[in-house]
């Protein structure tokens, strides 16, 4: 009996696990991502499952951490222990409404990954072309993806047509701050009636 | 005169939306590695003010145009955006003889002459879907002057005409001298007794300029309210992308890899 409990235990963990897991190879990666948003933004779904998917989604496959550093740039060095830890945790709730957001309008979008080409072994960038349909143009995306670890690669920016969505972000959280005498606090107080709204 | 102004004044509004929705080149300052260090402003509280002026009236005139655009036929939306783009082609092919691109200027001439011919004056895109000369980007006076070496210049934004930089302001004017639609359709109204019928009349360059604007905003309209959407400061963001894009567009880069800047990402992996 408490022999087939642990068998039990294990086959669930596993296939948990297995259901997680994505591709090492940095295609096949966004290629699986593709897929399963596919399958997420079907006509049928809510919108509400829908946020709930994709985040989940972005925590496993996007570095948000890598993107939080990024965006708030060299203000980083300004913010005490206790500061930086409320702009992570503000910046993640931040991160996923404006990532869920821009993807929940999406219904079913057809997604060509056509390849690949490695930066150094740090990065390598996916290009995809998302396709046109009656109402929009195609529009080339190319994904920044992390793979310092080589088994667990992980997306870190969006190229759109050639437009970095991390580099906008970046820009425009500097605005806020300098259009604010410097003050990184008011960034924190911008983000939070984001989050809120 | 005042139908004149009017219509210099629609055109420019439709203008702006294109240019605030289509974003647009990148600069050298935006390679620095601390966004402190990214194009300056000249006058940023002008620019904000106009930057919400500006963003009112599409809200109000084009974005509804654009949505009634948008309801008709494909095909038809389809034929006008391939008329638009080979009228607009020939800006482009004087840009690229300037700029010494002689290739790319063999096929934006090539397309041109296929597309207006066998193509029923650019309403079908055979260059394209008959003899593979694929369109190669546009070009204006503002990226030959950036292929020619010259930096940004400062940012700010035009009331109408939308954002901009010290050097494509210059484009702009130069893209009138180099625009043969444009020397067409207005040199024809000077000398209107050797054109004879009027066809050629400057409001034409206006409702030509004006389709394309609002052709390009109806296959923008989610895109730029998701972008309104999330972003927590919206001028700054069009500001990024048109820098981004601009850079982009100079570069005649195909793949982000040649206009990003790795540099940022790489501070972070020290940290």
């Amino acid at each position: 009996m408490k022999k087939n409990f642990f068998i039990i235990i294990f086959l669930v963990i596993g296939l948990t696990q297995k259901s997680f897991a994505y591709s090492s190879d940095p295609k096949q990666f966004i290629q699986e991502i593709v897929d399963e948003a596919k399958k997420v933004l079907i006509d049928t779904n809510s919108k509400e499952y829908k946020t709930k998917k994709l985040s989940e989604m972005a925590l496993r496959t996007v570095d948000i951490l890598g993107i939080a550093y990024y965006s708030i740039g060299n203000y980083r060095k300004e913010l005490n222990e206790e500061q930086m830890k409320e702009y992570l945790t503000l910046f993640e709730k931040y991160f996923l409404k404006s990532f869920t957001s821009r993807l929940t309008d999406y219904s079913e979008p057809k997604i060509n990954v056509i390849s690949t080409e490695v930066l150094n072994p740090k990065y390598t960038i996916v290009k995809s072309i998302l396709l046109a349909t009656d109402k929009k143009p195609e529009v080339k995306i190319e994904w920044r993806v992390y793979t310092k670890n080589p088994d667990k690669p992980l997306i870190r920016d969006l190229i759109i047509e050639g437009l970095s969505l991390a580099r906008t972000q970046k820009e425009e959280f500097a605005s806020v701050i300098e259009t604010n005498d410097g003050d990184v606090t008011k960034l924190f107080i911008t983000l939070k009636e984001f989050v809120t709204k | 005169m005042i139908r004149k102004l009017v219509y210099i004044t629609i055109i420019g509004l439709l203008l702006q939306i294109n240019a605030v929705t289509a974003g647009t080149e990148g600069s050298e300052e935006m390679s620095g590695s601390d966004s402190k260090t990214s194009t300056n402003e000249c006058f940023e509280g002008f620019s904000r003010a106009m930057f919400k002026f500006n963003h009112a009236l599409d809200g109000a005139l084009f974005e509804p145009v654009s949505k009634g655009y948008r309801t008709l036929p494909v095909g038809l939306r389809k034929g006008t955006s391939n008329v638009i783009g080979n009228l607009r082609s020939l800006l482009t092919l004087s840009n690229n003889i300037l700029q010494g691109d002689l290739e790319r200027a063999g096929n934006t001439a090539g397309r041109f002459v296929i597309n207006t011919t066998v193509g029923i004056l650019g309403i079908f895109d055979p260059a394209a879907n008959v003899f593979g000369l694929e369109a190669r980007g546009k070009e204006d006076f503002g990226q030959t002057i950036g292929v020619w070496g010259s930096n940004s210049g400062c940012y700010f934004v035009l009331p109408i005409l939308g954002p901009t930089t010290a050097r494509d302001a210059v484009g702009l004017v130069g893209n009138m001298f180099l625009d043969p639609i444009y020397q067409i359709t207005h040199n024809s109204e000077i000398n209107n007794g050797v054109i004879g019928n009027g066809n050629y009349s400057e409001h034409n360059y206006y409702y030509y300029r004006g389709t394309g604007a609002v052709d390009f905003r109806a296959k923008n309209i989610e895109s730029f309210d998701s972008l309104e959407e999330n972003s927590i400061d919206l001028y700054a963001s069009v500001k990024s992308l048109y820098i981004q894009n601009r850079n982009k567009r100079i570069a005649n880069s195909t793949s982000a890899v040649e206009t990003q800047d790795d540099s940022d990402w790489e501070e972070i992996d020290t940290n």
